[in-house]
């Protein structure tokens, strides 16, 4: 027994040297149009695809594994998987702690949404996702900030009427807005935040290496138009652009 | 699943809720519940043992031994359950990492670099290579053990209280007889405990079904999982748009859960029957006067 697993480890270190590494790349699974479950119960999504592609480009094995948002950067620390693409915003506080590639979207804005348009977003009760760009923003804006472990139970709590407001990224909250039949509305002036510095692609701060073939394959996507495709593709031909 | 199923779009009504309820979504979700069932019936025996052992440990002549099992019934009693279920994944994860790390990579180079923990790819458990499939059997193992360890500090005090039971004339007639404390234990002793211990036990099967939610916190995949995940309300990003159903959803995991426990009531009824016939306590008292 001990012998076959020396020889598997063996394998395993030599396998890694020659043939394509495989990476685990984590997402969250619940951000669509960035990452969902489809009905097939497989992980979906542009950030799949995106993900699929760059590990071609990079020649890498790629796997997918969905893990609670909540938890996503400490089990990587804990190399539980290698990367998260979780439409996570590189932010100055979360590059304390991990590492991202250069972003593969543009800085998208964040928006408010409401049961009315003249809703005052500074104060009163507003919901966000736990640990995001836009629950620090409510938090700094004076409202009372109401988390949640997903951003689909923040838009649940407006309908419920235990929020006010949701604030989240546009591009989630576009379709609910539209398909909410009017209970759901843009507030006035508050639907065109810009936060961050675009979305990026999180690493091992010790993973150098892995961080340098994927910005290579970024690069390679921007530069040759293919990331824009993709960015058009499933978030619609007016959504900005690189 | 149905060649029906192929445009949901065009879909209505009960048509639409058949290929709903089919989609491999959903069969992932009714797979869960077979999860949930696994879990219970590796975790029962498991944590049944640990309790055999701990009481069989606190009852022993040896100080050491018996220090063990105090301890450990006394103080995993005393802690927050939802601690250990973080805290023993975690622990035994990262323990059984290091002892590989060891073993495969580099001793020289330290598992802890600044907040991350990290062993040499042939040290990973499970590798990276391995399936996904492997990745959630290892999940599911470090559940069982942490559900073992909990439920087996409970059983332990349990079967220890049902041991002190046993009236003291049996086992004293059993050693007139000439019987080795071991013969004892074993003819005498542990057959009548489980009569007293019966109620005990049947208290923590229930809580045991009861706890079963708390893998979605170790981040298995199951009911609780899938019934979030599929009741969030849905826009025309996927194939099945609906609004928040997390009601049904949670609705439908209540009925499964009460389904369970009426039941494991019934069953340990029957052997509670069983046990009784014969014994010395009330129980069996009641059985012998309904005897015609």
């Amino acid at each position: 027994m001990k012998k076959l697993m020396l020889a598997a480890a063996a394998f395993a270190l030599t396998a890694g040297m020659g043939m394509a590494q495989t990476v685990r790349i984590a997402t969250e699974g619940a951000y669509p149009p960035y990452n969902l479950v489809n009905d097939q119960g497989e992980v979906d999504g542009f950030e799949i695809e995106l993900g699929n592609e760059l590990c071609k480009r990079a020649e890498l094995e790629c796997t997918w594994v969905k893990n609670d948002w909540d938890s996503i950067i400490p089990n990587l620390n804990s190399a539980n998987y290698d990367a998260i693409m979780a439409g996570m915003s590189i932010t100055e506080e979360r590059k304390k702690s991990v590492a991202f590639t250069q972003n593969y979207m543009p800085p998208n804005p964040s928006a408010y949404a409401a049961p009315a348009a003249d809703v005052d977003v500074t104060q009163g009760v507003i919901a966000a996702q736990t640990n995001t760009i836009q629950a620090q923003y409510v938090a700094e804006s004076g409202a009372e900030l109401l988390e949640f472990a997903t951003p689909d139970e923040a838009v649940g709590a407006v309908r419920n009427g235990e929020a006010e407001a949701v604030f989240a990224d546009k591009d989630f909250l576009a379709p609910v807005v539209e398909e909410s039949g009017g209970a759901f509305v843009w507030v006035a002036g508050k639907d065109d935040i810009p936060l961050g510095e675009g979305i990026g692609m999180a690493l091992r701060q010790s993973d150098a290496e892995l961080k340098q073939k994927f910005d290579a394959a970024i690069a390679a996507m921007k530069e040759d138009g293919s990331l824009n495709e993709l960015i058009k593709k499933w978030f619609g031909e007016d959504s900005l652009l690189f | 699943m149905f060649a029906s199923c192929a445009d949901p779009k065009s879909l209505e009504g009960l048509a639409w809720l058949i290929c709903y309820l089919a989609s491999g979504k959903h069969l992932l979700f009714y797979l869960s519940f077979g999860t949930v069932l696994l879990l219970l019936a590796i975790t029962a025996p498991v944590a049944l043992l640990f309790g055999f052992g701990g009481a069989m440990a606190s009852r022993s002549r040896i100080a050491g031994l018996r220090w063990f099992g105090r301890i450990y019934t006394s103080m995993v009693r005393g802690v927050p359950d939802i601690i250990f279920f973080l805290f023993v994944p975690i622990a035994l994860d990262q323990a059984l990492e290091w002892l590989r790390s060891r073993v495969y990579c580099d001793p020289s180079v330290p598992v802890r670099q600044g907040n991350e923990f990290i062993v040499c790819a042939a040290a990973k458990l499970p590798l990276s290579t391995s399936p996904e499939w492997v990745h959630q059997a290892y999940g599911i193992f470090l559940a069982v053990i942490a559900f073992a360890v909990v439920f087996g500090a409970f059983a332990a005090n349990v079967l220890h209280g049902a041991m002190q039971a046993v009236p003291r004339a049996q086992l004293e007639t059993a050693e007139a007889y000439g019987m080795t404390p071991r013969q004892v234990s074993r003819r005498i002793l542990i057959p009548q405990m489980w009569t007293y211990a019966l109620p005990g036990l049947a208290n923590l099967w229930m809580i045991l079904i009861k706890a079963t939610p708390l893998l979605f916190v170790l981040g298995v995949e199951d009911i609780v999982y899938w019934a979030r995940e599929l009741g969030g309300a849905k826009t025309s990003a996927y194939s099945y748009p609906h609004p928040d159903w997390r009601l049904y959803y949670f609705l439908a995991i209540l009925v499964f859960y009460l389904l369970m426990t009426w039941g494991s009531e019934r069953i340990f009824d029957r052997i509670r029957a069983r046990l009784s016939a014969g014994q010395a306590i009330a129980a069996g008292e009641a059985l012998r006067k309904a005897a015609p």
